[in-house]
């Protein structure tokens, strides 16, 4: 089989978020930082398409797929999902000193693991953002610390002798864009839909021990981690003003009263 | 020796190489079996410092003069996008805004382009608020790419020294500025929804919603410059052009990294939306039934001048594509209308939609939770309401 570098199997890193599935979000008064306890928690979903566009080459070319995830000790729940899917293996980065880190900070910390955990990775992928957060700056950061290039916004990626070809969803239209291995990407959701994980890879993905580590282990400088290595401060959270219901019409009865009010409604905003 | 920022005890040093694995910036290396400093790499983060267990290492640099350097950042940057020439509409908006900072903090609002043959949208950004502009016009700008458009960026920032730059959060700005802000070693707040001038400190205050609009947050950036923020389309309002402002115009010769990427094809049509920038969004839901009645949809957006919007089950049902998804993993939108047929308002849905400044909903369930945040709820059935609405508007414009 003609792989896609010559000689050796791709390896792939995917990076992915554990992120509250509820909207009940607790912040902890103290240090105005997220609480996550006691909230149900998922694999971020665009995480989702970043994994599977891995495993698509993995299926394609055979590649070594690699999950990391930086979070509390119970974020362990999403790369046992992501190795039941198909993943290799999985780190987990947690440590308290993360604790409260910022985009500059998770950057840092993630870029770090991934030097760890090899030298050259060929493909490093996000999600185009998290559902919680909806920074999209990791992604980006990160390829900075590994002066990777980078390519946002992919939905399709086919990869040949070193070279990937990637199509990417731009906010006026599809970009095909070309460039040389390694690269960090991240994924939309117009990618191909996240397959299922199957009853034996969920079997091999709970006696797998997946690595904890924490800032020492990759090497990370306590000055860029958690909330001493973030530039930005949370000074203030509050409710925002919350919009009530206005008019409330019964149109079952009488449907043209109801255009008429939709009408007026769209004539007092200029419109029509 | 005491020129450098770091210094390095050689009598001290053992050659642990403790300090190499602890540095960020890759500013230290071996010389026979002694730590040696690059000057040019140190950021003075006195990481070194404190992971020396001989104090082999100790910091010139005290906290006072990272406070002082903090004054030498003056001005408020806007980077106005442009594409083929055209600057993006939220630059405008981002002036606006930028202008009233400005007059809070007391200095020079600046525009900043990146681009090819793009010398001629000065004269608008100078009357659109700006002060000074700053154009590198190069052709290896013509065309956006991540790494050769940080580099231009941060030559000038590192050049001129602002103490804020905001970009719009499209799909440019939000990936490279947050490479802007890694490589400036500095902190970005994307997405905000209210900026200003802190009438005690100075800082710039980052408000923006977090968890889908349920949390505001307020986000500071104290001790590193520049302040860096992105804002979404539409969220600030353009102000009227003055055409007799006055500005300073500076072309800018930047020597650039090469291209790590390159576009081979960039398709680009009109049938291409963007809903996080229309101004009126027809917007459906699994009420609809059918990937049929989305046609109706289509109609009456186009009688008002908008675009399709949908929720999350229409882009499952594979009625219509995933750019179309309002919501928390499709897009956020802030149009002026947003009129919802047949959604019941799950809250990933709201999160993406309740920035609209009128939300119109039309649905058969009087519970559905839609209702709890529209601006005219109406309990019908779509499918009387829906072909009224549009004969209606197609006989108000016949006439």
């Amino acid at each position: 089989m003609q792989g896609p570098i010559q000689g050796r199997a791709m390896h792939i890193i995917v990076c992915v978020k554990q992120v509250p599935d509820t909207t009940n979000v607790r912040i902890n008064p103290e240090t105005n930082t997220l609480m996550r306890e006691g909230v149900e928690s998922i694999m971020n979903p665009f995480d989702e398409y970043a994994l599977e566009e891995a495993l698509k080459q993995k299926d394609a070319h055979g590649a070594r797929v690699t999950v990391i995830s930086m979070g509390p000790p119970q974020a362990e729940v999403v790369l046992r999902e992501a190795m039941a899917r198909g993943a290799d293996d999985a780190v987990l980065l947690t440590d308290r000193a993360f604790a409260g880190a910022d985009t500059l900070a998770t950057s840092y910390a993630i870029a770090q693991a991934i030097k760890k955990i090899a030298a050259k990775p060929d493909l490093v992928l996000f999600g185009k953002q998290a559902i919680d957060g909806d920074t999209a700056q990791v992604g980006p950061g990160v390829s900075e610390f590994l002066d990777f290039p980078l390519v946002t916004y992919v939905k399709s990626i086919s990869i040949r002798e070193g070279t990937f070809t990637v199509e990417t969803q731009m906010d006026e239209g599809v970009d095909v864009i070309e460039g040389r291995m390694p690269a960090v990407m991240t994924v939309v959701k117009e990618a191909s839909t996240p397959r299922f994980a199957s009853l034996s890879g969920w079997m091999a993905a709970k006696k797998t021990a997946i690595p904890r580590w924490g800032a020492k282990d990759v090497g990370a400088a306590a000055a860029m981690c958690g909330l001493d290595g973030s530039p930005t401060k949370v000074v203030k959270i509050f409710a925002p003003p919350t919009k009530t219901g206005g008019i409330r019409m019964d149109g079952r009865e009488e449907p043209s009263a109801a255009v008429e009010a939709i009408l007026k409604a769209l004539q007092d905003k200029g419109v029509a | 020796m005491a020129d450098t920022p770091i210094v390095i005890d050689n009598e001290k040093c053992r050659g642990c190489k403790k300090c190499i694995t602890a540095c960020p910036f890759d500013a230290l290396y071996m010389e026979d079996k002694l730590a040696v400093l690059k000057p040019e790499e140190c950021r003075v983060c006195n990481a070194c410092v404190k992971a020396c267990p001989f104090k082999a290492i100790s910091s010139n640099v005290k906290e006072e003069v990272k406070k002082a350097n903090l004054a030498e950042f003056k001005g408020i940057w806007v980077f106005a996008e442009q594409h083929h020439g055209k600057v993006q509409e939220v630059a405008y908006e981002l002036l606006s805004t930028g202008r009233r900072l400005a007059n809070d903090r007391g200095c020079d609002l600046s525009a900043v382009v990146l681009g090819h043959n793009v010398a001629d949208s000065a004269s608008y950004l100078i009357a659109a608020g700006a002060d000074k502009v700053y154009i590198v016009d190069q052709p290896e700008l013509a065309e956006y790419e991540a790494n050769v458009y940080t580099d231009a960026l941060n030559q000038l920032i590192a050049k001129y020294k602002p103490e804020v730059i905001l970009a719009g959060a499209t799909a440019v700005g939000r990936a490279f500025f947050a490479k802007v802000a890694v490589r400036s070693r500095t902190g970005l707040t994307a997405d905000c929804t209210a900026l200003s001038i802190d009438k005690e400190s100075y800082l710039l205050h980052q408000t923006r919603p977090a968890f889908g609009g349920n949390i505001m947050a307020t986000i500071m950036t104290p001790n590193h410059r520049p302040q860096m923020a992105t804002v979404r389309p539409k969220v600030f309002k353009m102000s009227t052009p003055d055409p007799k402002r006055k500005g300073e115009t500076l072309i800018e010769a930047l020597k650039l990294v090469a291209a790590s990427t390159r576009i081979i094809k960039a398709e680009r049509n009109s049938a291409n939306v963007n809903i996080a920038e229309a101004e009126i969004i027809v917007a459906g839901g699994r009420g609809l039934k059918k990937a049929e009645n989305l046609e109706q949809l289509k109609r009456l957006a186009d009688l008002l001048g908008g675009v399709v919007g949908v929720s999350r089950a229409c882009v499952d049902a594979g009625w219509i594509s995933a750019s179309h998804q309002v919501g928390q993993t499709g897009k956020t939108v802030c149009p002026k209308i947003y009129l919802a047929f047949g959604i019941s308002g799950a809250i990933q849905h709201l999160e993406g939609m309740r920035g609209a400044d009128t939300i119109i909903a039309v649905n058969n369930d009087p519970n559905a939770s839609i209702f709890g945040i529209a601006d005219l709820g109406i309990v019908g059935d779509l499918f009387e309401i829906l072909p009224m609405l549009i004969e209606a508007l197609e006989a108000k414009r016949k006439n």
